[in-house]
C-alpha cells in the first residue's frame, strides 16, 4: 500500500505557524515579485479568490475582507519542508518526496491498521512542525493521489485520512469524477479523452487498455492500470537528476536600457552556473529570453529568445555569462519596457563526461577554470551569496524582486527568530 | 533439546583512528584515549526536525531562569505536562507561560503574580505551541 502525504495549504500553514494571528483568516500569498495569488487559505478560496489571480486586480476584496496578503518566503518554506519530510521519514524506510509539500510513503508489508497509523502520521507531523496533513492511501500512486484529494475534499473518509480499501463502493465514487481531475491528466488529455466518451475516470479506469495503448501511449497505459489497483508507478527514493535549469525573475521595476538588462542577465547566469556546479552538470546550450509585461496591454509587446550552442561544455561562470550577454545584444531592442528576462540551460550532461574538441587551442583552461570556481563557491558559500561576484552583475540592483510583504526567515537567520513574549 | 546460537548484531564497537602521524616517530600517548568530540547539539536538541528556536522578551521569568533577549530552544514533539514552561498561542501571540494542571484541568500562569492565569479550555484558539527545554543566555549580560 502507498500513502501520499500532502500538507494542507502548505505556504499558508507555514506562515500561521509562527503568526498564530493569521489562524482562521483568509490569507493569499503571493508569486515572486508580488505578482499573483499562488497559494490560498481555505477562507480566501471561499471568498472566491482563484489561483494565479493577479494581486493588483482584488484591491476591494482585500480591504472588504481584511485578507491578509504576504510575499512567498521560499527559506521558511524550504526549511518547514525538510522537517517535515524528516518526521515522515520516521514512519516508513521507504519514501518518495514528491515535490516541497508532497510525499510517497510505501507502507506495504505494514500490519497496523492503516488507519489508524496514518492518523498517528498526521497528528506527529502537526505536533512537531505544526503543519496540518491530508493522508491518502491504495494499492497504487495514482490511486493514492485520488485518495488524498477525496479526503481533502470531505468526500469520504474520517477528517484527514481516507484509506481506499474502505470505501464501500469505490466505482460510483469515480463516476462522479471528471477525468482532469486526475493526476497527470493535462486539460489538453482531458478533451481529447472526452472526444471518445471518456469523460468520468470510471469509464477511463473501465476503458479497453489496448485501445488507451495504440491511441494514447505507454504513460496512459500504465494511469489506467493504476487504476485498476495494478502498481506501475514506482517510487522514486533518490530524486533523477535535472535535465534542464531554468533561472528567471519578473523585474521589480520595469526596465528599458542594456546595461540593467545586462545586470540581470548576468545575475541570472550565475545563479545558472550555481545551480550546475551543485548538481556536477554542465551544459553546451544557452537560450536568454526577455519579454515585456503580458498585462500592460496599453504599451508595445515584444518577446524574443535566442539559443547558443557553445564549442565545449561547460559549468564555468564567466563564460555562460559572456555567452548570455552576447545572445541579449542580439534579442534586446530599444523603445520597450521590459518585465522579465531568464536564462533556461536546455540540455544538462554530467561533468566530465564532454567530448574535447578537436580545434580547441585552451586545452590548459579547464583546470585552471573548475579551480577558479571551486574558490568562487566556497567563498559565496561561506560569506553570503554574491560577496564575490563578476563585475556585468552590477551593484545596484533596481531590477531585484520585489517582495515588501514577506515574514522574515523564522527558522533559519539568528536575527529573525520568532519573538515569545515574556507575561 | 537443541541449542541456537545467535549472533547479536544490535551492538556496535565504534574504533578511534589513530591520528597522530606515526612518521613522527612517537606515537601520541594520549592515541589510546581518543573520544568523540563533545557536541553541544547533542546536547541540547533530542529532536532536530521538531525543534525550534525563538527569542525571549519581556518581564525576566526568574524562577525559570529566563531572562530578556534569552534564545529558547522548544522542543514541539514532547506532550506538554504539569509544571512545564511552555510557549503558548494566546490572543494570536506566541508567549512563555507555565503549564498547571490542577484538578485535571489544564492553565496557564503568568510570570508575572500580576497577571491572571489563564483555563485552556478544548476548542479555543489558545494552544500550547511547544515544550521548552533549554534557555541560552551570555553571562556577562546578567547584571
Amino acid at each position: 500500500m502507498i500513502a501520499l502525504v500532502d500538507c494542507n495549504n502548505f505556504y499558508v500553514s507555514c506562515e500561521r505557524v509562527f503568526q498564530p494571528s493569521l489562524e482562521g483568516k483568509p490569507v493569499g500569498i503571493l508569486s515572486n515579485n508580488d505578482g499573483c495569488i499562488i497559494a490560498r487559505s481555505e477562507e480566501i478560496k471561499k471568498l472566491g479568490v482563484a489561483m494565479g489571480t493577479p494581486y493588483f486586480k482584488i484591491p476591494d476584496l482585500i480591504k472588504q475582507h481584511n485578507i491578509k496578503i504576504l510575499s512567498s518566503n521560499y527559506a521558511l518554506y524550504g526549511d518547514m519542508s525538510r522537517r517535515v519530510m524528516q518526521v515522515l521519514g520516521r514512519f516508513t524506510p521507504t519514501m518518495e518526496v514528491y515535490s516541497i509539500d508532497e510525499c510517497f510513503l510505501d507502507l506495504s508489508g505494514f500490519s497496523q491498521d492503516l488507519t489508524t497509523y496514518s492518523n498517528t502520521i498526521a497528528k506527529t507531523v502537526k505536533q512537531g512542525t505544526g503543519i496540518p496533513v491530508s493522508i491518502g492511501i491504495a494499492p497504487t500512486k495514482t490511486l493514492a493521489k485520488l485518495a488524498n484529494k477525496l479526503a481533502k475534499k470531505g468526500i469520504a473518509g474520517n477528517g484527514s485520512v481516507l484509506v481506499w480499501n474502505t470505501l464501500a463502493e469505490p466505482d460510483k465514487l469515480l463516476a462522479t469524477l471528471p477525468v482532469k481531475e486526475l493526476w497527470g491528466i493535462s486539460s489538453g488529455l482531458g478533451k481529447r479523452l472526452n472526444r471518445i466518451r471518456i469523460d468520468n475516470v470510471l469509464a477511463l479506469k473501465q476503458a479497453n487498455i489496448q485501445l488507451i495503448r495504440k491511441q494514447f501511449g505507454v504513460v496512459l497505459e500504465r494511469m489506467v492500470r493504476e487504476l485498476n489497483e495494478i502498481p506501475c508507478i514506482p517510487l522514486e527514493m533518490i530524486a533523477p537528476k535535472r535535465k534542464q535549469i531554468l533561472t528567471s525573475r519578473s523585474f521589480g521595476t520595469r526596465l528599458s536600457t542594456l546595461p540593467e538588462l545586462r545586470a540581470a542577465v548576468s545575475v541570472f547566469a550565475t545563479r545558472s552556473a550555481e545551480k550546475l556546479r551543485s548538481q556536477n552538470l554542465c551544459t553546451q546550450t544557452l537560450c536568454v529570453f526577455i519579454h515585456t509585461s503580458p498585462f500592460a496591454l496599453d504599451k508595445p509587446s515584444y518577446n524574443n529568445a535566442i539559443t547558443i550552442s557553445l564549442d565545449q561544455p561547460t559549468q564555468d561562470t564567466g563564460l555562460l555569462i559572456r555567452t548570455a550577454l552576447a545572445g541579449l545584444e542580439r534579442i534586446y531592442r530599444p523603445g520597450y519596457e521590459y518585465q522579465r528576462a531568464g536564462i533556461l540551460l536546455p540540455d544538462l550532461m554530467p561533468n566530465g563526461m564532454q567530448q574535447l574538441s578537436l580545434f580547441q587551442d585552451d586545452s590548459n583552461d579547464n583546470p585552471k577554470s573548475e579551480r577558479l570556481m571551486t574558490v568562487l563557491d566556497a567563498i559565496n558559500h561561506a560569506h553570503g551569496r554574491h560577496s564575490i561576484r563578476y563585475a556585468s552583475q552590477g551593484l545596484s540592483a533596481r531590477w531585484q524582486m520585489r517582495q515588501q510583504l514577506k515574514s522574515p526567515a523564522y527558522t533559519t537567520r539568528w536575527e529573525c527568530l520568532p519573538i515569545v513574549t515574556i507575561n | 533439546m537443541s541449542h541456537y546460537i545467535t549472533p547479536l548484531f544490535n551492538t556496535s564497537l565504534k574504533i578511534p583512528l589513530f591520528s597522530s602521524s606515526v612518521a613522527a616517530g612517537f606515537a601520541s600517548p594520549a592515541d589510546d584515549h581518543l573520544e568523540a568530540e563533545l557536541d553541544l547539539n547533542e546536547y541540547l536538541i533530542a529532536h532536530p526536525s521538531e525543534t525550534f528556536f525563538v527569542r525571549a522578551k519581556g518581564d525576566s521569568m526568574q524562577q525559570a531562569g529566563i531572562f530578556d533577549k534569552d534564545l529558547l530552544i522548544v522542543d514541539r514533539s514532547l506532550t506538554p505536562k504539569d509544571n512545564d514552561i511552555v510557549i503558548a498561542a494566546v490572543a494570536g501571540q506566541l508567549t512563555v507561560k507555565r503549564l498547571v494542571v490542577k484538578l485535571g484541568k489544564p492553565w496557564l500562569y503568568p510570570a508575572n503574580p500580576n497577571y491572571k492565569p489563564i483555563p485552556i479550555k478544548e476548542g479555543s484558539e489558545l494552544h500550547v505551541w511547544g515544550v521548552v527545554v533549554h534557555a541560552i543566555h551570555k553571562v556577562s549580560n546578567l547584571s
